[in-house]
């Protein structure tokens, strides 16, 4: 059972394939951010460094392939986080 | 002791990686705190935190930001290395991941003392006398990103050490759950470098 776990080896190719789109999404932003586009350019960059993050942890970080328990757990802290920051903004935006 | 001693090994490669998430956790919100405490600034001070941004170099940050990305594919790829039992392969991927890694701090030196050289670093007189939200910013740029440069360092010496057990043979393509939780602290140093370069170097 253990050994099954193990056995998924993830191909050189996948890992190429996706460091050339977290180049690009890289290079976007940076080309975006320069555009100048008032008030789009922190959600654009913050949401393309949300799509290169969440590549790292499904493929670098192999929560693909690994059991669906460490996903959830990831997903959880990812939760909390924007749930403090959700709450901490209410707060700085309505007080 | 004895030869069977290597037979009933005890193991627990689901446990070890657990405990390794569990820590990772930790540090994404140690940074999560440290960056809600950006945004709040950012929010209180804009015009400070927009002009003190412009003086950070977009080039350096995103040769670095491409270094750490390139070193994180190739952590990744000694893992599956290991699996296809290609140990001089998995050696020189680890290596070049140490590489990239100085080749980032060669690079945060350089930015550093570049600012240090112009008298920017927290608690420096011409710094006293500008606003308070570019002291504040500044102040966060040097927490933010030498506490990122430290877990760097660590990385360094997690993927040295386990470098050394795989030349012993002791991580092989049947254990090697040591490599993969070094490889999961690298793509953390990565994943808190994704969000540190485009808050400080490209939102202006």
């Amino acid at each position: 059972m253990e050994k099954e776990q193990h056995t998924h080896i993830v191909k050189y190719k996948t890992y190429v394939f996706v460091l050339i789109a977290l180049l690009f999404m890289t290079f976007t932003s940076v080309a975006i951010t320069s555009l100048n586009l008032g008030p789009y350019t922190v959600s654009a960059a913050l949401l393309l460094a949300g799509c290169k993050s969440l590549l790292v942890l499904l493929i670098f970080m192999h929560l693909k392939f690994d059991k669906k328990f460490y996903a959830i757990m990831a997903a959880s802290v990812f939760l909390l986080l924007g749930c403090v920051i959700f709450i901490t903004f209410l707060d700085y935006l309505y007080r | 002791m004895s030869n069977h001693a290597h037979i009933d090994e005890h193991r627990d490669d689901e446990g070890a990686k657990t405990g390794m998430w569990i820590f990772i956790f930790t540090e994404l919100i140690l940074f999560g705190g440290l960056f809600i405490v950006y945004s709040v600034y950012r929010y209180l001070n804009p015009a400070a935190f927009h002009l003190a941004a412009e003086e950070l170099d977009t080039f350096i940050g995103t040769a670095n930001t491409v270094i750490l990305l390139i070193s994180s594919m190739t952590i990744a790829m000694s893992i599956s290395a290991i699996q296809y039992q290609n140990k001089k392969l998995t050696l020189i991927l680890m290596g070049v991941t140490i590489l990239l890694a100085v080749a980032f701090m060669v690079n945060k030196y350089f930015e550093w003392s570049g600012k240090i050289s112009h008298g920017i670093y927290p608690g420096s007189p011409t710094l006293m006398e500008a606003s308070q939200g570019e002291i504040l910013f500044f102040g966060l740029y040097y927490a933010m990103t030498g506490l990122h440069a430290l877990h760097i360092i660590i990385g360094v010496a997690f993927i040295a050490y386990v470098m050394r057990l795989v030349v012993k043979d002791e991580v092989q393509h049947d254990n090697f759950t040591i490599l993969e939780n070094s490889g999961l602290y690298w793509h953390l140093v990565d994943l808190i470098w994704i969000f540190l370069f485009p808050l400080f170097y490209l939102i202006t």
